[in-house]
């Protein structure tokens, strides 16, 4: 059974991932299946680039940010997945070599109108590198399960 | 690819179709998002879910892979350069996304079909070589519902600087 459910979790819950060093490897594997783009790939050609460097696709670093996210909280919650991404910013190129965290923190909560064993939860999420600097952020809902003893007792909504 | 300047809105481009395999799912969600209903077939069969679903991230990064082979199938166009001698624009990277939706849970065995429509181009004050293209990313199920869409946006090299209107 879960640790945490849709109850346990109130607008201003903040937690920060583990750290995690991207591997140029890891970057290439990637992006040679999901985003073959020069600047993915190959670090003499990245150097011409736009972004300066042999850096991770974007959608590698969402992902990366999801698992990392996964083994703090999803892996013990009643998550019950996403309707999607509000927004999501990428500030500055993950670049191979870096180590990266994600701090996680929870801006809005409401009970489902329609699902009475559900609650939904805003969340934002900022991926920094070990200088503290912004890689990425990100704004998404989150629909979790309810404590199963709650679901007959809160009729408010 | 084209330069800032040249890019139509309301273009559509097909971009051609993927079929999320049990395996493939399977593969991608033990990376990245092993949740049960992304990872375990029978499991999943007792989540809200009801069965084994693509996670979104994969759905997305599908999408990518799709744009990147719908770009270089696209028939080479000799772009003319631009007046400082520039021969081609590079463009490429993206400041991020918005309005990303899963709609329909993609399950194993569907075959998702995607589509990118520009909408709208954005002058950039702080980049005048660059321009941001915006675009309205759909993919749709093998029933022609649609799954998952996205605006999305990518930086574009302009072919003259962009000069805002003097006031």
């Amino acid at each position: 059974m879960p640790e945490i459910y849709w109850e346990d979790v109130p607008t201003g819950t903040v937690f920060t991932t583990a750290e995690r060093t991207i591997s140029k490897e890891e970057i290439i594997e990637f992006a040679g299946e999901y985003d073959p783009q020069p600047f993915h790939l190959d670090e003499e050609a990245a150097k011409d680039s736009l972004l300066g460097g042999l850096c991770a696709s974007g959608w590698h670093s969402c992902a990366i940010a999801m698992r990392l996210v996964y083994d703090a909280f999803h892996v013990k919650a009643a998550t019950q997945g996403s309707p999607g991404i509000t927004e999501c910013r990428w500030r500055r190129p993950l670049f191979a070599g870096e180590t990266v965290k994600v701090k996680v923190t929870c801006i809005d909560t409401r009970a489902s109108k329609s699902r009475p064993t559900m609650g939904l939860t805003n969340w934002t999420w900022e991926m920094t590198n070990a200088n503290g600097d912004t890689i990425m952020t990100t704004e998404s809902w989150l629909m979790m399960g309810r404590r199963p003893t709650d679901t007959n007792t809160s009729g408010a909504n | 690819m084209a330069w800032f300047e040249d890019i139509e809105i309301g273009r559509v481009v097909e971009l051609g179709s993927h079929n999320f395999s049990t395996e493939d799912i399977i593969r991608f969600a033990k990376k990245y998002d092993p949740q049960p209903f992304h990872t375990d077939p029978e499991a999943a069969k007792d989540t809200h879910f009801g069965g084994l679903v693509a996670a979104g991230w994969h759905i997305a990064a599908v999408w990518m892979k799709l744009m990147i082979g719908a770009r270089s199938s696209m028939p080479e166009v000799e772009e003319t350069p631009a007046p400082d001698g520039r021969t081609a624009p590079r463009g490429g990277p993206s400041p991020g996304f918005f309005d990303l939706k899963w709609i329909k849970p993609v399950r194993a065995g569907d075959t998702i079909t995607y589509r990118c429509t520009t909408t709208e181009k954005v002058d950039l004050k702080s980049r005048p070589y660059q321009g941001i293209i915006r675009s309205l990313n759909e993919g749709f199920n093998q029933e022609g519902i649609l799954v998952f869409s996205f605006i999305g946006q990518g930086l574009i090299e302009r072919r003259r600087p962009f000069k805002p209107d003097v006031i």
